[in-house]
C-alpha cells in the first residue's frame, strides 16, 4: 500500500501519487484498521466454507432431471445362491432340551448352551407359569414407563447378591447387554484395549462407542502391556488430553470363540499399574466357573470389586432370555439413563425374569451342579482328544468347545463343507452338533471354522461316549 | 448469555413450526389431519425462565455440595480408583442431579400386575428427595393405565393368549439356548414367521428377540459404505443406532416434511457421494409409522411416491402403528390402503399391540433370505422365547379373525373409537394435543419443567398412571404428557381419566390452546380442521410428485 517501488522518478503523475499517498503511509491508525480488517477477512475465508458442496451446482433443472433419470441404485440385497446354507436352517421340532428333534430326527443335544439343564427344568417352568398367570406375557413398555415390574427389581437384587456386588441391571436381550454397556461409558476420544478374540456383541458395542480401539493379541499380556506403555508415553506427551481420556480393557471371562479363559489376575495388576478400567463379559462363564458359579472372578479368586463391570447373558447357563450387568452402584447406575438397550427397549417379559430367579435359586441351593458340570466338561474334553484330523480347542473345564480341522484345506468354504459333513454324519446317528456360525465379512478377526460341542449336565457317560465315537468315525470317514 | 441464545433459538423454532400442510392431497384416501399448535410465546418465555431458575439453583446446590454444606447422595468412586480418569463427566450429570432427580418419582414406577387397562403399583416413598426409594409395602390398586403401549389390550393374564403361552411353556420351556442359525430355529419360529408374512401381506418375514435390536442389528446388513441413509429427525434411538452402525452416510430431514426429504433426495442423486462424487450405491429412507413422542403418522403415500420417483428404498418402522392403525390392524400401510409391496422393508415390534416382545422384518423373499444369512441377530443372538412367540401367534390370529371369532375386529374398532373420543375431548377442554387425529399416541403439552412433575404426581393422586416426558426425549421447551389409548379402556375409564386430566389441567393451568373451542361438535374433527386440513392442492406449491 502506497509502496514507493511503483514510482518512477521523474514522472510527474507519480510524484503526485507519492504526495497523495504519503499521508497513508504516515497514518498508522488508518493502516492498522485496514490491515486488521483484511486479516479478519482472510481468517473468515480460511475458516468459513465458501460454498456448500451440496449446494454448489450450476446444473440446469433439465440436467438434474437427467441425472436423476440415469441413476440406477444397486439392488437392496445382493442375489443369493440357492444352495446357501442359511436358506435351510436346521429345524428343531419341540423343545431344544437334552433330547432334541432336529430335522425330524431325535438326537442327543450337544449344541444348545443349556449348560445346567434348566431349559426343561420343571421348577423353572412352574415359576415362569405362575408369573405368566399374574402378569401376562409382555410388559408393553420400557422400564421408565410402567415397564418396571416387581419381578425385575427382585431379579436385579438377586443377581447383585449372587455376584456379591452392589447393584445389577437387567436387559431384555443378551446380545444388547454388553453392546449397550460399552457405549454408555466409552465415548468418542476414549481408548479401549480389547482382546482380538472378543465376541461380536463386544465388537458392536465398540463400534457404537466411536472410541479409539486397540486390539491386543488373544490372551497375550505382554502385547497388552506394550500397548499400555505406548499409551503411557503418549499420555506423558499430552497430559491435558490424558486427564480426560478414559481407558478400558475389555475381555471375556471364558471366550466363546476360543473356549479359553482370560488371565484375570494379570489383567487386574495391569489395571492398577496403568489405571485402566476392566469390563468383563461373562456370558460363557457365569453359572459355570467357580465353586458357586460366580464366574471367572471366583475361578481365580479375584476380588469382584476390582472389576469395574461384569456383563453376562441369562440365555446360556440360566436358560432364560436377557442379560445383566453388575458392579458397584457408581458404575451400574449410570446405565439406567445412558444404556440405550435399557432405556429405549421394552423390558424383559416378567415370566422370563421369574424363570431366571428360579434358576438362581437352584444354583444357590445346589452348588454341586457346577462341580458336576466341570466333571462332564473334562470328560468330553478328554473323549474328543482321540478324533483323527480334528483338534479340540479350549480349556478342559470349558462347557462350549470347538473342534477345528488339524490341517486346513486352504479354502474356508471347503473346510466349512467338510465340518458340515461331520455334523451331518453325527446328526444321522442322533448326535446333534452345530457349526459355529460367524458373519465372515463383519468379524474383526474371523475365527477358523469349527464345530461347536456344548456340554450339559444332563449328558450321561454313554451319551458322551457315543458322541465321541460318532465324531471319531465321522472324522475317519470324511477327512481321510 | 446462554439463555438469550436459547431464547433466540426458540423464536426460530416457533417460526419453523407451522409447516404441516397437506400437499399432494390426491394421494390420500382420507383426510389427513395433523396438528402441532404452536407454543404460545409467553409460555415459551416462561419455560426458559423456569429452566434458567433451575439451572441457577443447580449451580448453587452443586456449590453447597462441593463445600460439604449439603449432603451429596451420589454414589462415589472407590477410594482405590480415585486417581483414575472419571468414568463419566460431571457436567453430564448436572441435569440428572439437579433437574431429573427432583421429579424422578414419575418414572420407573414399579408395577405388580398385568399392564392392562388398570394396574397395581407398588407404593414408593423417598426420605431424601428422590435419591433413594423405599417400598412402603402397600400396593396402590386399580390405577388407570394411560402409559402402557397396550393398544389392542392383549396384555392379559387370562384368555386365549395366556392359555396358549402356558401350553407352549409346558412344551418348550422358556429359553432356547442357541441362535437361529445354529440350533435355535424352532418350529414355532417358522410358524410365527409365516403368519407374520400373511398378516403383513408380504412374501416372507423374519422375527427377532428384541424390537430395539431388530433395527440396530439389521440396518447394518442392508446398507453400508457408499450408501446414503435419509432419516427423519425424530426417529427412534434404535434406528439412529442401526444407521450409525451401518457405516453409511446419514442425512436427516425435518420431521415428516416431504419438501425437506425431496430436497435431500434430489441433492443426493445430483451430487453423488461427498468428495469422490461417485454415485450412491443405494439410498435408504428410514421412517416410522407413528412417532411415539409426537403422535404423528408418517405421510406414507407421499414418501412412497418420492421413493419411487427417486429409486430409493423405504424402511418403515411400525413399532407403534402395527395393530394400532388400519381397518385390519395392518399398520400405516393398511391405514392408507396402500400396497405393502411398495414398502421395501416392513419392520415392526411385537411389544405393543401384541402384548409380547421382539420385532420382525417383512418384505420380499430375497430380502428375508439375505437377512437369514446376514442379520447380526440371526447369527449371534439367542432366538425368541417360545411362549413369547406363542403369544404373538395367538394374538395375531385373533386380530386376523383366524380364530373364528370377531374379537379382533371388536378390539380394532374399540381402539379407533377410543382414540377419536379421547383426542376430541382433550381438545375441547382446551389442551394442546399434538399429532394425528387417528393416532392412539396422544401427547399433551405441559411445556414447563415444574409442571412435568406436578402433572405426574397429581394424576397419580387421582389414581391415574400417565407418562410424562421432558428433555432430552423432547425439545427442551416441549415437555409433555403422553397418553396411550387402548382397546381395553372402557368409556367409563376414559371418562374418569378425562375428568381428572381436566381437573389437574385447571390446577396447573395447562389449557393452553388458543384455538376456538366448540364443545359439542359432533364431527370427530374440531373447529380447527377448517383451518388446517387443506385438502386442495395449494397452488403455489408445484406438485413435484407424480
Amino acid at each position: 500500500m502506497g509502496s514507493p517501488q511503483v514510482v518512477r522518478v521523474g514522472n510527474n503523475t507519480s510524484a503526485r501519487l507519492i504526495l497523495n499517498t504519503w499521508p497513508l503511509v504516515c497514518a498508522p491508525a488508518y493502516h492498522l484498521v485496514l490491515e486488521g480488517i483484511l486479516i479478519l477477512w482472510i481468517i473468515r475465508l480460511l475458516f468459513s466454507k465458501t460454498y456448500k458442496l451440496q449446494e454448489r451446482s450450476d446444473l440446469t433443472e433439465k440436467e438434474k432431471e437427467d441425472l436423476i433419470e440415469e441413476w440406477q441404485p444397486e439392488p437392496l440385497v445382493p442375489p443369493m445362491s440357492k444352495d446357501h446354507p442359511s436358506l435351510n436352517y436346521d429345524i428343531v421340532t419341540g423343545p431344544p432340551s437334552h433330547k432334541i428333534i432336529v430335522n425330524g430326527k431325535e438326537c442327543i443335544n450337544f449344541a444348545s448352551f443349556n449348560f445346567l439343564g434348566f431349559l426343561d427344568n420343571e421348577r423353572v417352568k412352574q415359576k415362569a407359569l405362575t408369573s405368566l398367570r399374574r402378569y401376562g406375557v409382555g410388559t408393553c413398555g420400557p422400564r421408565g414407563f410402567y415397564g418396571t415390574f416387581d419381578v425385575h427389581l427382585e431379579l436385579e437384587d438377586r443377581l447383585a447378591k449372587f455376584m456379591k456386588t452392589e447393584e445389577a441391571i437387567i436387559y431384555s436381550y443378551g446380545f444388547a447387554t454388553i453392546a449397550s454397556a460399552i457405549p454408555a461409558y466409552s465415548k468418542r476420544g476414549d481408548i479401549v484395549f480389547v482382546d482380538e478374540a472378543a465376541c461380536f456383541s463386544i465388537q458392536k458395542g465398540l463400534q457404537a462407542s466411536r472410541s479409539f480401539i486397540k486390539y491386543f493379541k488373544h490372551n497375550d499380556m505382554e502385547d497388552l502391556e506394550r500397548l499400555l506403555k505406548e499409551q503411557e508415553i503418549e499420555d506423558q506427551r499430552n497430559p491435558r488430553k490424558a486427564r480426560v481420556t478414559r481407558r478400558f480393557i475389555i475381555v471375556e471371562g471364558l471366550y466363546i470363540n476360543t473356549a479359553d479363559v482370560c488371565p484375570l489376575p494379570d489383567l487386574v495388576k495391569l489395571k492398577y499399574k496403568y489405571k485402566v478400567r476392566i469390563f468383563l463379559e461373562e456370558s460363557m462363564s457365569f453359572g459355570v466357573l467357580g465353586e458357586h458359579g460366580r464366574g471367572v472372578t471366583e475361578h481365580f479368586g479375584v476380588n469382584i470389586d476390582d472389576i469395574d463391570l461384569i456383563s453376562a447373558n441369562m440365555e446360556n447357563a440360566v436358560a432364560s432370555i436377557g442379560g445383566f450387568c453388575c458392579g458397584r452402584s457408581f458404575v451400574i447406575d449410570h446405565q439406567r439413563l445412558s444404556g440405550q438397550g435399557y432405556c429405549f427397549s421394552a423390558s424383559l417379559p416378567p415370566m422370563l425374569a421369574a424363570a431366571a430367579i428360579e434358576a438362581l435359586n437352584i444354583m444357590e441351593e445346589d452348588p454341586e451342579i457346577f462341580a458336576i458340570l466341570r466333571e462332564k466338561c473334562k470328560h468330553v474334553h478328554k473323549a474328543l482328544q482321540e478324533s483323527p484330523g480334528v483338534k479340540v480347542i479350549g480349556e478342559a473345564y470349558a462347557p462350549a468347545l470347538h473342534l477345528q480341522l488339524e490341517r486346513s484345506s486352504g479354502s474356508r468354504d471347503t473346510d466349512v463343507k467338510m465340518l458340515r459333513s461331520i455334523v451331518d454324519y453325527c446328526l444321522e446317528r442322533q448326535i446333534a452338533l452345530t457349526l459355529a456360525r460367524y458373519l465372515d465379512k463383519e468379524e474383526r478377526f474371523l475365527p477358523p471354522p469349527s464345530i461347536r460341542v456344548v456340554v450339559t449336565i444332563e449328558q450321561t457317560e454313554e451319551d458322551i461316549e457315543k458322541a465321541a465315537s460318532c465324531i471319531r468315525e465321522a472324522a475317519l470317514a470324511i477327512l481321510k | 448469555q446462554c439463555n438469550t441464545t436459547i431464547f433466540c433459538l426458540s423464536v426460530y423454532f416457533l417460526l419453523l413450526q407451522n409447516n404441516h400442510v397437506v400437499r399432494n392431497a390426491s394421494l390420500y384416501n382420507k383426510e389427513f389431519v395433523e396438528q402441532f399448535e404452536e407454543t404460545p410465546l409467553l409460555v415459551a418465555v416462561l419455560t426458559y425462565v423456569g429452566y434458567g431458575i433451575l439451572t441457577i439453583f443447580g449451580y448453587l446446590r452443586d456449590f453447597l455440595r462441593h463445600w460439604g454444606m449439603e449432603k451429596c447422595h451420589v454414589a462415589r468412586e472407590r477410594e482405590e480408583q480415585k486417581d483414575f480418569v472419571p468414568l463419566y463427566q460431571d457436567f453430564e450429570n448436572f441435569y440428572t442431579r439437579n433437574l431429573y432427580m427432583r421429579i424422578r418419582d414419575n418414572w420407573n414406577r414399579p408395577i405388580c400386575s398385568v399392564p392392562g387397562a388398570k394396574m397395581d403399583l407398588l407404593e414408593r416413598a423417598s426420605k431424601d428427595y428422590n435419591w433413594t426409594f423405599q417400598h412402603t409395602g402397600k400396593v396402590v390398586k386399580d390405577v388407570i393405565n394411560m402409559g402402557s403401549y397396550n393398544y389392542l389390550g392383549f396384555a392379559e393374564n387370562t384368555g386365549r393368549c395366556a392359555d396358549a403361552a402356558t401350553e407352549s411353556t409346558h412344551h418348550y420351556g422358556v429359553g432356547v439356548g442357541s441362535t437361529r442359525y445354529e440350533m435355535g430355529n424352532l418350529d414355532i419360529h417358522e410358524e410365527l414367521e409365516q403368519l407374520v408374512a400373511r398378516f403383513l401381506g408380504v412374501e416372507s418375514s423374519m422375527a427377532f428377540g428384541m424390537g430395539f435390536a431388530t433395527n440396530s442389528m439389521n440396518i447394518p446388513a442392508l446398507a453400508g459404505k457408499g450408501c446414503l441413509i435419509l432419516s427423519d429427525e425424530l426417529n427412534h434411538a434404535s434406528l439412529v443406532l442401526g444407521a450409525r452402525l451401518s457405516g453409511s452416510i446419514i442425512r436427516v430431514f425435518k420431521h415428516n416434511n416431504m419438501v425437506s426429504l425431496e430436497k435431500l433426495l434430489r441433492d443426493a442423486i445430483v451430487h453423488g457421494q461427498p468428495r469422490t462424487r461417485r454415485p450412491w450405491k443405494k439410498i435408504l429412507i428410514l421412517v416410522e409409522g407413528i412417532y411415539s413422542m409426537e403422535g404423528s403418522i408418517v405421510r406414507l403415500p407421499e414418501v412412497i411416491a418420492l421413493k419411487k420417483r427417486y429409486k430409493a428404498f423405504l424402511y418403515l418402522d411400525e413399532a407403534h402403528s402395527i395393530g394400532a392403525l388400519g381397518p385390519r390392524g395392518g399398520g400405516v400401510v393398511d391405514y392408507f390402503a396402500l400396497d405393502p409391496k411398495d414398502v421395501d422393508i416392513m419392520m415392526g415390534t411385537f411389544t405393543k399391540s401384541f402384548g409380547a416382545a421382539g420385532g420382525y422384518i417383512g418384505g420380499k423373499k430375497e430380502l428375508i433370505d439375505y437377512l437369514r444369512s446376514h442379520s447380526h441377530s440371526a447369527i449371534y443372538a439367542t432366538s425368541m422365547s417360545p411362549p413369547v412367540s406363542q403369544q404373538i401367534i395367538t394374538s395375531m390370529k385373533i386380530i386376523m379373525g383366524e380364530d373364528g371369532t370377531t374379537l379382533g375386529v371388536v378390539r380394532l374398532r374399540q381402539l379407533s373409537e377410543n382414540t377419536t373420543y379421547f383426542r376430541r375431548k382433550l381438545r375441547e377442554m382446551g389442551f394442546i394435543i399434538y399429532g394425528n387425529d387417528d393416532s392412539p399416541v396422544v401427547p399433551m403439552m405441559l411445556y414447563m419443567p415444574a409442571k412435568i412433575g406436578a402433572f405426574g404426581r397429581e394424576m397419580l393422586k387421582r389414581n391415574i398412571g400417565t407418562v410424562v416426558v421432558g428433555f432430552p426425549a423432547t425439545p427442551i421447551i416441549e415437555s409433555r404428557a403422553r397418553f396411550c389409548v387402548s382397546a381395553a379402556h372402557t368409556r367409563d375409564i376414559l371418562d374418569t381419566a378425562l375428568e381428572a386430566i381436566s381437573e389437574v389441567g385447571d390446577i396447573l393451568q395447562l389449557k393452553y390452546s388458543r384455538h376456538q373451542r366448540r364443545p359439542h361438535l359432533p364431527s370427530s374433527l374440531g373447529s380447527w380442521s377448517s383451518e388446517e386440513s387443506l385438502l386442495q392442492e395449494p397452488s403455489h406449491i408445484k406438485p413435484s410428485v407424480m
